[in-house]
């Protein structure tokens, strides 16, 4: 049975929502794990910093996509969800774990100086950014292999044990080093860094190198352990596969160049490729061999909720999103130096010296906010006598 | 009742204790992003309005805090979202077509939210200055449709409705009966006038402290008026609608507030117990005031109030003596406050002055504290009140926990690491306040925050 219009658009929607996902926090993690790479903390100054700036501002937009993936999932296919959270229940809550002390490592970071902590979240960030994406390798791997059953009865171990999970973990963790790096080269190249441009081209260079050996073995396990997958990646999925190869190259040969946009469009290319392929060989099921696209999906009325919902994003987030790069591209955000406080010592000392200093006005006017909260006071007492009113004339007539 | 040990006894009771955990954490967090923006912005029209310098630092100042506090919002809220599926497969697997609706939409606001806070936060130097308060509104507004979703999600699990069920799965969705189902118009005012008592007093408790200390300059006692004054409105409101709350509980969900009231057997004239522990079949310690509980669901002594002996043991909540307890709590502390802040706003329309009484004080000090004692004791009502459901009336909490072994670990390490984040997210800011009381520090604000862009190329070292 083929799956509905509406059904097949909310897989397209959660394949999108999965690239985004890949592609820009993917570039974060990347960001993370050539955090761990720098060296102590002399040689790695100058990475380290290149790496913050470029990562700080954009990192909890760039996780949105992950939350909207899982209600994606969840409203739209609920059963196949229920079955992935429940075999893959081990790697699931490792790759929360990364998530939360990346998190945590990121908001406290910048703080954490003045706690003379500041190595340890340092440390808590880097090591996450490795783990997170390790784990959603092996999820992948184990959910494209078919290894996840419609209703397991518990952990299935030998799902994401296996040596073509393992391996998509390993991949994946290249490819957001890759992915990282070429980001990192053109934001240096923004800002105008040659140094650090050349230091992340060397690294990006190599991650795309490990990062296309890993490829090749995850396909030649792909052939042996996934039956269905293999056959429909050289087939329909192809030319998705050979735009990503042709993306991932092209990007390696255009790092030379001054050309950065183009840059992050081939890097962008190799991710979405590769996404968008195992979409195409993975139609029509959403776990191989066990649950179909049309088994698993919600009634359609749920799925126009999500459309709905995609609708609202376009109409506020969009706008919102446009405006605050615009703000950013014209350099009105700025971090801010306070108004100096006025001379408020002195009025401490006052207050000690003379306990009289207490008890005198504020030198402000009336106070709006009190006197609403006065009124609302007396008004709120009107209602609730209003409402008691009302209940109890429904409540004799009840 | 023997059922209570029966019921903790079961499978789901670690995976229980972790959703409980990860909710009652995220949720304080969580009252920040709704109404903090309110309480900063409030600050900054004062400023900008009069001129006020001291109000425009206020602002400044608690905008920075608040990006430190969403940043581990978002966290908690992301592992709240994984725990759904990974602790409670059974209710996505079956309900997630219906539940996981609101969660799209509360989706959409907390992007709207986390994208105006960068703005706000990074605006403050070159944006003009009214462009600027406008460009901190949005957050307010996303704040509160934020959760109204989320509340709505939780208001489904406790009168589940808008959908139609042919062989236990979700055959059609009324997206619409879903969000807006019966106990929505409820539930969702209280939880954001929560939030706002929750600011409030929070926020107005730590310069209450300064206050107490003898600093009682401009900036304290401003400090201090803003936010309490948003507490002190919000509590009258929030008593009322906790009242007619809990009409509609007695309509709604009769057993959970059976086990609220203590009312082992329906009768009339049922006894309001104040404080008290139910054992078998008696009350004692507590405070009984005849034919109350039964004039509170009706308007007269008369009316029939449902005991939960009307309903099989094995439906019953269980610990009826916590959920009771909590109820109370949470009814205590919300009069108490409510009497705070009429205090002072009697003071001020007579004098003008922040009170500087210890008595008065202390207890604001505290507020904070107590209006998110009173938030958590709320959701125990409601969260334990519906047990053994996770889908009131529809599906045992039982059915939709994992099969998945593992979940005391996960639990474990839940606690261990919220137990750090509380420290951490209570010790950043008192560090900060420290820093900005140091002499000479005014300038000296380069609070570095999760959000937003940073401007340009900046010289400052890395972490
Ligand atoms: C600052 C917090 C706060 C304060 C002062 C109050 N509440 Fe509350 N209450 C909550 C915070 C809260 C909450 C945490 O936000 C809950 C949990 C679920 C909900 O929607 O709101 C809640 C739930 C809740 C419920 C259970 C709803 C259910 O089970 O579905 C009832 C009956 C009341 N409240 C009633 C009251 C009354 C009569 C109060 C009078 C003083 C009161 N609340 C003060
Ligand atoms: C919209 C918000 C919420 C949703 C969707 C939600 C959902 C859930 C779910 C799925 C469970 C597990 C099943 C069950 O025990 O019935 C649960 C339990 C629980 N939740 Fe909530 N919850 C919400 C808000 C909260 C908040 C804010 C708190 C804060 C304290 C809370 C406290 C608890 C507790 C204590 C339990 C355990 C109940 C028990 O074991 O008896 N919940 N909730
Ligand atoms: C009564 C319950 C809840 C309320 C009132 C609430 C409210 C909020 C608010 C206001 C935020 C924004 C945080 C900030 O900016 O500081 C937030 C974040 C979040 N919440 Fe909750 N929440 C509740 C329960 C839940 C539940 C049950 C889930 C799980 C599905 C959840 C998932 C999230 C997520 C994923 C975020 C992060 C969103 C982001 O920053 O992009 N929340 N919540």
């Amino acid at each position: 049975m083929n799956p509905s219009g509406a059904t097949s658009a909310v897989a397209v929607l959660l394949f999108v929502t999965i690239a985004g996902y890949a592609l820009f926090a993917g570039a974060d993690f990347g960001g993370g794990i050539w955090d761990l790479l720098a060296g102590g903390a002399k040689r790695g100054a100058a990475a380290r910093e290149a790496i913050d700036a470029s990562v700080t501002p954009v990192w909890e937009g760039n996780h949105v996509w992950l939350i909207f993936g899982l209600v994606v999932f969840w409203t739209g296919f609920p059963s196949a969800f229920s079955a992935v959270m429940i075999a893959l229940f081990v790697p699931l809550a490792l790759s929360l774990l990364g998530i939360v002390l990346r998190g945590v490592g990121f908001a406290f970071r910048h703080e954490a100086e003045r706690l003379s902590t500041k190595r340890l979240y340092g440390a808590l960030f880097a090591a996450a950014s490795v783990m997170t994406p390790f784990f959603f390798g092996v999820v992948v791997g184990a959910v494209a292999t078919g290894a996840v059953p419609a209703n397991p009865g518990g952990n299935v171990l030998s799902a994401w044990t296996s040596p073509t999970a393992v391996v998509t973990g390993l991949l994946f963790v290249a490819t957001c080093a890759y992915i990282g790096g070429v980001f990192l080269v053109a934001d240096s190249e923004r800002r105008g860094e040659p140094d650090m441009v050349r230091y992340f081209r060397r690294r990006s260079l190599a991650a795309g190198l490990v990062a296309g050996v890993l490829a090749a073995i995850d396909l030649v396990l792909l052939r042996e352990s996934a039956p269905y997958l293999w056959p429909r990646l050289l087939g329909p999925a192809l030319p998705a596969v050979v735009v990503s190869v042709v993306g991932g190259i092209a990007a390696l040969v255009l790092m030379r160049s001054n050309r950065r946009h183009l840059l992050r469009g081939a890097a962008a290319l190799a991710v979405a490729g590769v996404v968008a392929g195992w979409g195409v060989a993975q139609y029509p099921w959403v776990l191989p061999g066990a649950v179909t696209l049309a088994q698993g999906s919600a009634p359609e009325a749920a799925q126009w909720a999500l459309f709905v919902a995609l609708g609202l994003a376009v109409l506020f987030v969009l706008p919102a999103f446009v405006w605050l790069y615009w703000l950013h591209q014209h350099g009105m955000l700025h971090e801010s130096e306070p108004p100096p406080a006025p001379a408020l010592a002195a009025e401490n000392r006052a207050a000690a010296t003379n306990r009289a200093a207490a008890a005198t006005r504020p030198a402000l006017g009336p106070h709006p906010i009190l006197e609403t909260a006065v009124i609302a006071l007396v008004v709120t007492g009107i209602g609730r006598d209003l409402v008691r009113q009302l209940f109890q004339r429904r409540n004799r007539q009840g | 009742m023997s059922t209570p040990l029966l019921v903790v006894a079961e499978g789901a009771i670690p995976a229980r204790a972790q959703m409980g955990a990860s909710l009652g954490f995220h949720i304080i967090f969580a009252c920040f992003g709704i109404a903090f923006p309110a309480v900063v912005l409030i600050a900054h029209w004062i400023g900008i309005r009069r001129g006020n310098q001291v109000a425009l630092v206020l602002a400044q100042r608690w905008s920075k805090v608040a990006a430190v506090i969403f940043a581990v919002g978002a966290v908690s809220g992301t592992v709240l979202s994984y725990e759904l599926g990974l602790l409670w497969p059974g209710l996505m697997g079956r309900y997630g077509a219906a539940f996981g609706i609101p969660f799209a939409i509360e989706g959409i606001w907390f992007f709207v939210e986390a994208i105006f806070t960068a703005i706000y936060l990074y605006g403050w130097r070159r944006l003009s200055p009214w462009v600027h308060w406008w460009s901190g509104m949005p957050m307010v507004v996303a704040g509160i449709l934020g959760a109204f979703a989320v509340v709505a999600a939780n208001s489904w699990m406790n009168q589940p409705s808008g959908f139609t069920l042919q062989d236990g799965r979700i055959a059609s969705v009324d997206p619409w009966s879903v969000i807006f189902n019966r106990a929505t118009p409820y539930e969702t005012p209280h939880m954001v006038l929560a939030a706002y008592m929750v600011v409030g007093f929070v926020v107005a408790g730590v310069y209450a402290v300064g206050l107490l200390r003898g600093r009682r300059d401009r900036y304290h006692r401003l400090g201090f008026l803003i936010p309490f004054g948003v507490g002190a409105v919000a509590a009258p409101i929030q008593v009322i609608i906790g009242d007619i709350l809990a009409r509609a509980v007695a309509d709604q969900q009769p057993i959970k507030f059976a086990a609220m009231e203590l009312v082992d057997n329906t009768q009339r004239g049922a006894t309001e117990w104040l404080g008290g522990i139910y054992w078998n079949g008696e009350v004692y310690f507590g405070i009984g005031i005849p034919y109350l509980d039964s004039i509170l669901v009706g308007f007269s002594p008369n009316t029939e109030v449902i005991g939960w002996n009307s309903v099989a043991p094995e439906f019953r909540p269980p610990l009826a003596n916590l959920i009771h307890l909590s109820f109370n709590g949470m009814i205590a502390i919300g009069m108490g406050l409510m009497v705070l802040g009429a205090w002072q706003a009697w003071v001020w329309k007579f004098r003008r002055e922040v009170l500087s009484t210890r008595w008065f004080l202390i207890p604001a000090a505290l507020a904070g504290f107590a209006s998110i004692a009173a938030m958590e004791l709320g959701w125990i009502v409601t969260e334990v009140g519906r047990q053994p459901w996770i889908v009131y009336g529809l599906l045992p909490t039982e059915d939709a926990v994992t099969t998945a072994g593992g979940v005391p670990v996960t639990l474990a390490a839940t606690v261990v690491i919220y137990g750090v984040l509380t420290a951490t997210s209570i010790a950043v800011p008192w560090l900060m306040g420290r820093r900005w009381r140091a002499p000479g520090a005014a300038g000296e604000d380069t609070v570095q925050t999760p959000y937003g862009p940073r401007p340009g190329r900046v010289g400052e070292t890395p972490a």
